[in-house]
């Protein structure tokens, strides 16, 4: 080790000033001009369960994304055929992502493959089986752009709920990917969790359909649904008694525009009620569309819907031109607020489950907060106590160093932004009764030593020397068993091992390096004829 | 005169004892396992089961069988619900919640008409089962390879026969925490885990604190059994043993005292993990080692 105690000092003196610099912004909150430049920002940041908010874990259906994915191709499929003169029959969406279809001449197989191979180059035959004058083919997607696909809609999702969440407007959320197919976002503050979680989760899936008139609804309701329709329900308000009751729509299954031809969505006030409706502008292609659209469908009923609840279905009058639409029914002024927000963000690529959801309340966290420094404070009270009672001078040092500790620790935590939660309160009063094991350790040594008649500073030198391995050793396997904790991943346990990681490596700079400084301080510069240990 | 809690020359023997030590810890880790067994399990919380937890704080006094009168013919009649701080409950169910208007109904509603507005959801945690399960199953690897962590590292910082002892002492105490637990039908939840973890650095602590003791004198006094070396490095080492268990008992105390009802679990397990994380150190670790000892003199006997 070093043997300049003067560069050893001043060592251990930037150190704790470094410490404290990072927990300056925690402890005062305006630091006045023009110091305020100099300073970190960082403060110290507390977890869920000590400040309130919400945490959720979601899970991306991916599987969902590529079902979505094929039925559109099986569509399109449908025509390349037709277009290159492959005859088929019966072809259609399987279930587990694949397209299903009888080829009815013997050579169709290989014009499906060209086909494949010219237009599809994502498609691969999966099994074929022959059939009377053909073949039985089905086809899924190869299994890298399957992987891919999956990646891209699990980036898309990410990216869409972060929108989300800006737009709304919540100080310092965290979202991030976890594992395969899982966002983990957490809302600290959030004063209305449940308004939060429907706007993170819905999937917000805008399509314009044109009402089926031609057909009658009691026969598709009888299950005898025409070619190329679906039903879909909406909420009507019934004028006299202001309920809202559901109702089926009749529709064409092909949505002829969809949300991703939207440029914004605004909250707007209707009426003189004050009632409110989301306006839409089209982008400039969407605008296009929406104006051929409305041409060719003037006088039937266009339904605007999200997420397959039909929401109105007015009847064009003329062509529309300039990309403007709305979207009415009766929304409370933040439903239409957060729906303007859902529209612009985006739709997310495939449906949202709710895994995990924790919700802490303001309240909950402060008691926490109070508990938490409650315990920490008498328990290291405890500690110090017991240190000075039982090594008198030495137990000072150690306490000294115990402090320095507690001090380093919280900056470390303000400085790398590492997050404080309760069990990391914990945590770190743990690190508390382990960091004076070190002090104990080498006290315990020195006493021997003393015991056999050696002098003081040998005894020091001795005890400090034999102790250091086994210092080393049991901080080593300290910090494996926590990073083994840390694996588990999920906020306020992972803090406690943060903590306690923190801990285990300040105490080694404090309790091996900091006390031995003093030591030698001391017994350099006065004559001890005893040590106070 | 400095304080001295053990006395320097003490000659305890420990060695003699470990064969009680070891018979006492088997009855032990039979009785935690029975209970295991005889509960069917443990009683999972619902980081590991799914399920819901919410935690509804009362202004008045408000007993846990007025909270199951009021929530009667709900989905949450069969919840557990359990005193939680003062005029504080715990609501639990193995059902995951994750839609709002459920809870509104079959919680929100009957509570509000039962107690007016005088209580407040302070937390309600909701995990699907499908998260449980993979916490389960990364629980269970996580601890089994911490143990083989610390296995090699000791054998790489002394040998093989160390590690082992130190090994199945972590065994041990693991077995104890989750004993523990069982008999006292508390749930298993992810801060007894974390409890679990911290025990582990901990009790793994004293054994290399023995163990490096061992080692010294083994060098010191070459000629000498292995059997008085070890109680020779227990008696040694026994007052920093006590002491440091002393000091992280008391930073438990103050935890399980002052720092609230959410974290019970974690300060109540963690000082059934320090008490016998201590023991095992001394009286288990170490016999381990000698019955290898033992072991390998007998076997060269037999080769001879």
């Amino acid at each position: 080790m070093f043997k300049s105690l003067k560069l050893r000092g001043a060592i251990t003196l930037v150190v704790c000033l470094g410490a404290l610099y990072f927990l300056i912004p925690t402890f005062i909150s305006n630091i006045p001009s023009p110091w305020d430049k100099y300073m970190s920002k960082e403060k110290i940041h507390l977890g869920l369960d000590l400040q309130g908010g919400m945490h959720l874990v979601l899970e991306i259906d991916t599987d969902k994304a590529l079902e979505t994915m094929m039925e559109r191709t099986s569509n399109d499929l449908k025509e390349s055929l037709m277009d290159n003169k492959v005859r088929f029959r019966n072809l259609e969406k399987a279930s587990g992502a694949k397209i299903a279809m009888e080829l009815t001449e013997s050579e169709g197989k290989t014009a499906l493959e060209k086909v494949l191979h010219d237009k599809y180059p994502d498609l691969e035959i999966g099994s074929t089986s022959p059939r009377e004058g053909g073949q039985f083919v089905t086809l899924k997607i190869n299994d890298k752009r399957a992987s891919e696909l999956k990646r891209l809609t699990v980036e898309h999702s990410l990216e869409t709920i972060r929108n989300r969440v800006d737009q709304f407007g919540i100080a310092e959320p965290e979202i991030v990917p976890e594992g395969e197919n899982r966002i983990l976002i957490q809302l600290p503050g959030i004063k209305d969790p449940e308004r939060a979680k429907n706007l993170i989760g819905k999937t917000a899936l805008l399509e314009f359909k044109i009402v089926d008139e031609e057909n009658s609804m009691e026969e598709a309701l009888r299950g005898n649904l025409p070619e190329g329709d679906i039903i879909a329900y909406g909420l009507r308000s019934n004028k006299a008694t202001t309920e809202r009751v559901s109702s089926p729509y009749l529709l064409k299954d092909k949505a002829l525009l969809t949300g991703a031809s939207l440029e914004t969505a605004k909250v707007q006030i209707a009426d003189r009620f004050g009632n409110p409706t989301v306006s839409l502008t089209f982008n400039s292609q969407g605008a296009d569309d929406f104006e051929r659209i409305t041409g060719e469908n003037v006088r039937k009923k266009l339904a605007i819907v999200l997420d397959g609840v039909v929401h109105s279905a007015p009847v064009i009058q003329e062509r529309i031109s300039g990309g403007h639409a709305q979207i009415s029914g009766n929304f409370t002024m933040d439903e239409a607020h957060d729906l303007a927000i859902v529209l612009r963000a985006g739709a997310l690529p495939a449906p949202v489950n709710i895994l995990e959801e924790r919700t802490v309340g303001p309240s909950l966290g402060n008691d926490s907060i109070r508990q938490g420094i409650m315990a920490t404070m008498i328990g290291s009270i405890l500690v110090i106590l017991f240190m000075v009672i039982y090594y008198r001078f030495s137990g000072a040092v150690a306490d000294l160093a115990l402090i320095i500790n507690i001090v380093l620790v919280l900056g470390i935590l303000a400085a790398f932004r590492a997050t404080l939660t309760l069990p990391g309160i914990a945590g770190l009063l743990l690190t508390v009764g382990v960091a004076v094991d070190a002090n104990i350790l080498i006290f315990e040594r020195i006493r021997e030593e003393l015991r056999t008649g050696k002098t003081i500073r040998i005894s020091l030198e001795t005890g400090y020397h034999r102790a250091f391995m086994t210092i080393i050793d049991t901080h080593i396997t300290g910090i494996v068993a926590a990073v083994f904790l840390i694996m588990f991943g999920t906020g306020p346990i992972k803090g406690f091992a943060v903590t306690t990681i923190i801990g285990l490596l300040a105490s080694l700079f404090t309790a091996v390096f900091v006390t031995r400084v003093i030591f030698d301080y001391v017994t350099w510069n006065f004559n001890i004829k005893k040590l106070s240990i | 005169m400095s304080m001295e809690l053990i006395k320097p020359g003490i000659h305890l023997d420990f060695v003699g004892k470990m064969k009680y030590a070891i018979i006492f810890s088997v009855i032990l880790a039979v009785i935690a396992i029975g209970s295991v067994i005889f509960h069917r399990g443990l009683n999972l919380g619902i980081d590991f089961a799914g399920g819901s937890i919410i935690q509804v704080k009362f202004q008045k006094e408000v007993s846990a069988d007025q909270i199951r009168t009021a929530l009667k013919a709900t989905k949450l009649e069969s919840s557990i619900i359990q005193q939680f701080g003062v005029n504080e409950f715990l609501i639990r169910t193995h059902e995951s919640f994750s839609d709002h208007n459920i809870l509104v109904v079959n919680l929100e509603q009957p509570l509000t008409s039962a107690f007016k507005k005088d209580y407040e959801i302070r937390r309600i945690e909701v995990v699907g089962s499908k998260v449980g399960s993979d916490f389960q199953r990364k629980a269970i690897f996580a601890v089994i390879f911490s143990w083989i962590a610390m296995l090699i590292y000791i054998t790489w910082r002394f040998e093989f026969r160390y590690a082992l002892g130190g090994i199945i002492a972590l065994v041990h105490d693991v077995l104890i925490i989750i004993g523990t637990v069982s008999i006292l039908n508390m749930e298993f939840t992810i801060s007894i885990l974390a409890a679990i973890f911290f025990i582990i650095g901990f009790s793994i602590n004293d054994t290399i604190v023995v163990l490096d003791r061992v080692r010294e004198n083994v060098k010191l006094n070459p000629r000498q059994k292995l059997s008085d070396i070890i109680n020779m490095s227990v008696n040694q080492t026994l007052s920093r043993t006590i002491l440091t268990s002393l000091t992280v008992f008391l930073t438990v105390l103050a935890l399980y005292i002052f720092g609230g009802a959410v974290i019970h679990d974690l300060a109540f397990s963690l000082m059934v993990g320090v008490v016998f994380g201590t023991y095992s150190s001394v009286f288990i670790s170490c016999p381990i080692v000698l019955l290898f000892e033992n072991l390998q003199i007998s076997k060269m006997k037999k080769g001879k």
